[in-house]
């Protein structure tokens, strides 16, 4: 057991316990970008810096243990103006795309400029230009977004062991991309959707087709059917609001119904016969 | 017939003509002791001292009289002239400011010879070490005061006994020979000069950490360094001195060499260990500390090469004899590579506590212009300039930390009135934006603003509010950066602005660059009365912004010109004016 | 891929192999070989030694000395060092696109030049400097700049 303070509250957590987690067990909240709950962290964005009592150096809250007699200290004047500087300067790295980025109102960059209350833009912008990749009919990868959290490539090579990205270069021009620079589909990926799914921008996200699809459906000539994955039925809810796991089956029929579809079909359905088999 | 003769220099700083008069008295003086047929008087350009007001040399008998004045004239003649006796009080006394510990061996020792080590005392420390064990060495080391001399000055015995007291059976011994500063050649004339010596360091300190397999780490831009360590460590092999039960010992440790790839951050401890895994060489977070979890997760101490080559003779002499050198907190000497506008420029080695006066100005002769002397950059891409003003500061690493640089691993550039202090931040704070990892942000994108606030600085496109924007950046960059490369990337910025901000405004406010070294802020015009009408610079121009004919003159058209500079250098004459 | 060349990679590899954290090193053995590393030899080792080509090409790009086009038959290093800075490199360097017609990191139409800058060519006594090759030329103004290039180019 460590006993420490953050921010003159007492805290007590088992050894190795990063000062962020421990700071999350007193309700105390630390700004972080690049960290993620399930990845082990990269300390590639400096904004978690916290300050301990007594040194004026800066330490990453996302990385570093909590030793015993700490006394953290999450929030001063100098550590907002140093966080927001660095946010500022993520920012003049980063398309103002907003409006047309299919991560728009759940980019984690997003929320962290509207909390530290960003109204302009402090440093002139700096972006690389690199095409987008939509080469998949999975992903597009637009490396201009990118934040260089490292999490997609983290989730990539050591978690999935896939090896179909990585970062190329380095300093300013380095970019995260597919290995050897080809286009993804040419990579080793198995389109798993693993790194899209934790990124925090819209660098790498689901290739949308959504409006191809209401084409279809307006189109008199053509007849829709529409088959949904096992999965769905249970996952759809969250994203409206119900608790996770709401079995939605029903529901999901009547409204795909609705869109127009003229006949639904269901994985599970083939599934079921092949478990009969 | 000519007897002797007598070489006259006036050393004073910045003067040029200062001879002529002291001459002209000389002869005169010399004339009416009647001594005018043998005594021969040379203006010399250079006689090896410096800063010592005019200097005589008088040959065959090989006499440098220092200070001389004119009144002296008739003593050095009726004394020393004429009977060949020196006099005591003019003698020019060169102070021993050197002290070579770490370069003894270099240049007196054939590097490629083992024997020749062994004859200088060589592998003997390693002996005593081996008798003494490893709490001993590591207590002698501490005791000692040493530091590294890598740049950031940890106490090495520290680091040894922290690396020991990690549990493991498993440790590796890493020597960074990666010197990255551009600029710097210490470690690698020591690596060339006497490997063993650095050999027998990482021995006792594998030794001292219970290591049993070592890696030099050197930059592949080094091919002679690389191809000696190699030879002696093969040599070491054959001795038994390297590999298996060492001098009969229970002691066993194998050495091979890495190389680097390019990447300035590889130097940093975290990077040079992914590095050698064969990864990015990107730097991860401490802790844990490369002594807990380094080279494959296992306990690792990297040292730097002259901090390991200071190891033997540490041992072989007593930490008593080591800690009597240097400072209160910083001990032994400090290798320096003294160059830039300076006249001697070479390796040299000092005391810790030397002032930078004595080394720019007595070692290194002051600047080889003559021009007057402007700043003192020490610490390489990570350290600051020490201007004129602070040179009396004994060198140590907390002096200079406490002057906004750092010790660095020794560069010294010397920098004259000719260097704009805009200029040089841009040339360091470019070269940490080209060896930025890109990992963090703060590193990766500040470096990158920075300079380009300092290039607008540099065309005269800047505000003031800019250099609060640097020093924003600046404090960022320092704060939350991961590794130390961003975090000291700006000081060369940040000590700049400290000791020359007014050069800075002068570029902002006036848009002139003081030292003429911003060409943007130039502006190029021909001079009439010194035109010969000769018509080259108007062929150089490569706008052809320069126009006239042979028998008008030549004029430039300021809206064409794109300042390159061309004119300038060709004409012969001088005609071509910058202001 | 001819069958010399995998012959050299081979033999490279093997000569690497029992050794731990080795991938650094055999890149520097193939660019000895081969002046730099063919996409082909780069494959190869990450079939032979079974790593990722993800990581062959992160550490690739990462590191500098690492060519991945064929070098010029000579490469012209300017020294882009704190000594020969302030002595004026930069103009030499200026001067050698302007002949040469490239930009860094490039190699002329006829093969003939490879143009990089470099830190610190470890001579700053001859500040400022260059190598072609192996061989530094020192001292030297922005006039000498063409007189050394004419007379590589006249050897070859
Ligand atoms: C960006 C960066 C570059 C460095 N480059 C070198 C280097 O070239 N040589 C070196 O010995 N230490 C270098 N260091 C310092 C090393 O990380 C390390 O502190 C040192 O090698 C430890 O040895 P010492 O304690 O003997 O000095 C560098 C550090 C940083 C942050
Ligand atoms: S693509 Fe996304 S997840 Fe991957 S490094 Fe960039 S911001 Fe992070
Ligand atoms: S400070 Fe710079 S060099 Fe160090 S980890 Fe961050 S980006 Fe890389
Ligand atoms: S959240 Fe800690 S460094 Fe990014
Ligand atoms: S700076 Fe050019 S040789 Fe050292």
């Amino acid at each position: 057991m460590i006993i420490a303070t953050i921010n003159g509250i007492p805290v007590h957590v088992a050894e190795g316990t990063t000062i962020l987690e421990a700071a999350r067990q007193v309700q105390v909240k630390i700004p972080t970008l690049c960290h993620h709950p399930d990845l082990p962290p990269t300390a590639a964005c400096g904004i978690c810096i916290v300050k301990v009592q007594g040194s004026n150096k800066m330490l990453r809250a996302c990385c570093t243990p909590i030793e015993e007699g700490m006394n953290i200290l999450t929030h001063d004047p100098e550590i907002v103006e140093v966080r927001r500087t660095v946010l500022e300067l993520i920012l003049s790295n980063h398309p103002n795309d907003c409006l047309k980025c299919g991560r728009n109102q759940s980019c984690e960059l997003q929320n962290l400029a509207a909390a530290f209350g960003i109204r302009e833009e402090l440093f002139p912008k700096f972006i690389s230009g690199i095409p987008k990749d939509d080469s998949t009919n999975a992903f597009v990868i637009d490396p201009d977004k990118c934040i260089h959290c490292g999490r997609c490539i983290e989730i990539c090579q050591e978690l999935q062991q896939v090896w179909a990205l990585s970062f190329l270069g380095r300093g300013f021009s380095s970019r995260f991309a597919p290995a050897a620079g080809m286009r993804l589909v040419e990579s080793p990926c198995v389109e798993c959707g693993q790194c899209s799914s934790h990124c925090p921008t819209g660098a790498i996200f689901e290739l949308d087709e959504t409006v191809k699809v209401w084409q279809k459906l307006q189109d008199p000539d053509n007849y829709c059917v529409v088959q949904i994955a096992p999965s769905v039925r249970v996952a759809i809810g969250e994203a409206f609001g119900m608790p996770p796991g709401t079995n939605m089956t029903g529901k999901l029929y009547t409204v795909l119904r609705r869109l127009g579809f003229k006949a639904v079909f269901d994985t599970s359905f083939a599934a079921d016969v092949t478990v009969m088999e | 017939m000519i007897t002797k003769t007598v070489l006259i220099k006036d050393t004073t700083p910045g003067s040029t003509s200062g001879t002529k008069e002291f001459f002209d008295v000389f002869t005169a003086a010399l004339r009416e002791s009647k001594l005018a047929d043998e005594i021969r008087l040379v203006r010399a350009a250079d006689i090896g001292v410096y800063n010592h007001g005019i200097v005589l040399k008088i040959l065959p008998d090989n006499i440098t009289y220092a200070n001389v004045q004119h009144h002296d004239i008739k003593r050095i003649i009726g004394v020393t002239l004429k009977h060949g006796n020196p006099i005591k009080d003019l003698l020019y006394q060169p102070r021993a400011y050197q002290l070579r510990l770490v370069l003894k061996n270099c240049g007196r020792i054939d590097p490629e010879s083992i024997d020749d080590y062994i004859a200088h005392d060589g592998y003997r420390a390693l002996s005593a070490a081996l008798q003494a064990g490893p709490d001993t060495v590591i207590r002698e080391i501490t005791a000692s005061g040493l530091r590294g001399r890598g740049g950031g000055g940890f106490p090495t015995g520290l680091k040894w006994s922290m690396t020991r007291s990690t549990p493991g059976n498993e440790k590796y011994m890493i020597c960074n020979a990666d010197e990255g500063d551009p600029g710097a050649y210490m470690d690698r004339s020591v690596l060339e000069g006497d490997p063993h010596a650095v050999i027998e360091g990482m021995l006792i300190a594998g030794f001292a950490i219970g290591a049993s397999q070592g890696y030099f780490y050197i930059r592949a831009e080094y091919p002679l360094a690389i191809e000696r360590v190699q030879k002696a460590i093969d040599q070491a092999h054959a001795y038994g001195l390297v590999g298996e039960r060492i001098f009969g010992s229970d002691f066993s440790m194998d050495l091979e060499i890495r190389l680097g790839a390019g990447a300035f951050v590889c130097g940093e401890e975290t990077a040079l260990i992914a590095s050698i895994e064969g990864k990015r060489g990107t730097p991860s977070p401490r802790p844990p500390y490369p002594s807990v979890k380094g080279l494959w997760g296992k306990p690792t101490c990297i040292n730097n090469v002259e901090t390991l080559a200071n190891v033997p003779s540490i041992i072989r002499n007593g930490s008593a004899w080591f800690s009597r050198i240097g400072t209160e907190n910083s001990k032994g000497t400090k290798v320096f590579a003294v160059t830039g506008k300076v006249r001697n420029s070479g390796l040299i080695e000092v005391p810790m506590g030397t002032t930078l006066r004595d080394i720019v100005f007595e070692i290194g002769g002051g600047t080889a212009s003559g021009k007057r002397f402007k700043a003192v950059q020490t610490g390489g891409p990570s350290g600051g300039v020490i201007p004129e003003h602070l040179l009396d500061t004994p060198v140590d690493y907390d002096n200079l930390q406490k002057l906004g640089s750092i010790m660095g691993s020794g560069g010294m550039i010397v920098m004259d009135e000719d260097d704009c202090m805009v200029d040089i931040a841009k040339f360091y704070l470019k070269f940490c934006v080209d060896e930025s990892c890109g990992k963090c942000a703060p590193c990766r994108i500040g470096g990158y603003q920075m300079l380009n606030l300092l290039e607008n600085i540099s065309r005269g496109n800047a505000t003031l509010e800019d250099l609060e924007r640097l020093r924003l950046i600046a404090k960022a960059m320092q704060k939350a950066s991961l590794c130390g490369l961003g975090q000291t990337a700006a000081n060369p910025v940040l000590s700049t602005l400290r000791y020359f901000e007014d050069e800075y405004r002068e570029h902002i406010l006036n848009r002139r660059c003081p030292s003429k070294k911003c060409t943007a802020l130039l502006q190029f015009i021909i001079d009439r009365s010194r035109c010969k009408k000769c018509g080259l610079c108007a062929r150089s121009c490569p706008e052809k912004a320069i126009t006239g004919d042979k028998e008008h003159g030549y004029t430039i058209d300021t809206a064409r010109c794109i300042n390159c500079g061309m004119c300038f250098e060709t004409c012969k004459f001088g005609a071509v004016e910058r202001n | 891929m001819d069958q010399a060349a995998l012959e050299t990679a081979r033999t490279i590899i093997e000569k690497w192999r029992p050794k731990k954290g080795n991938l650094i090193m055999i890149l520097h053995d193939v660019q000895d070989a081969f002046g730099y590393i063919p996409p082909d030899i780069a494959r190869y080792l990450a079939r032979t030694l079974h790593i990722p080509l993800a990581r062959i090409y992160e550490v690739l790009t990462f590191y500098h000395y690492f060519k991945l086009q064929p070098p010029g038959k000579y490469k012209i290093s300017v020294c882009m060092g704190t000594a020969c800075y302030l002595k004026g490199s930069p103009s030499l360097l200026q001067e050698l696109k302007n002949i040469l017609n490239v930009e860094e990191g490039q190699t002329t139409k006829d093969g003939m030049f490879y143009l990089e800058s470099v830190r610190c060519l470890g001579c700053c006594g001859l500040s400022p400097a260059l190598a072609v090759n192996e061989t530094v030329h020192g001292t030297l103004t922005k006039s000498d700049v063409i007189d050394i290039v004419s007379q590589y180019a006249k050897e070859a």
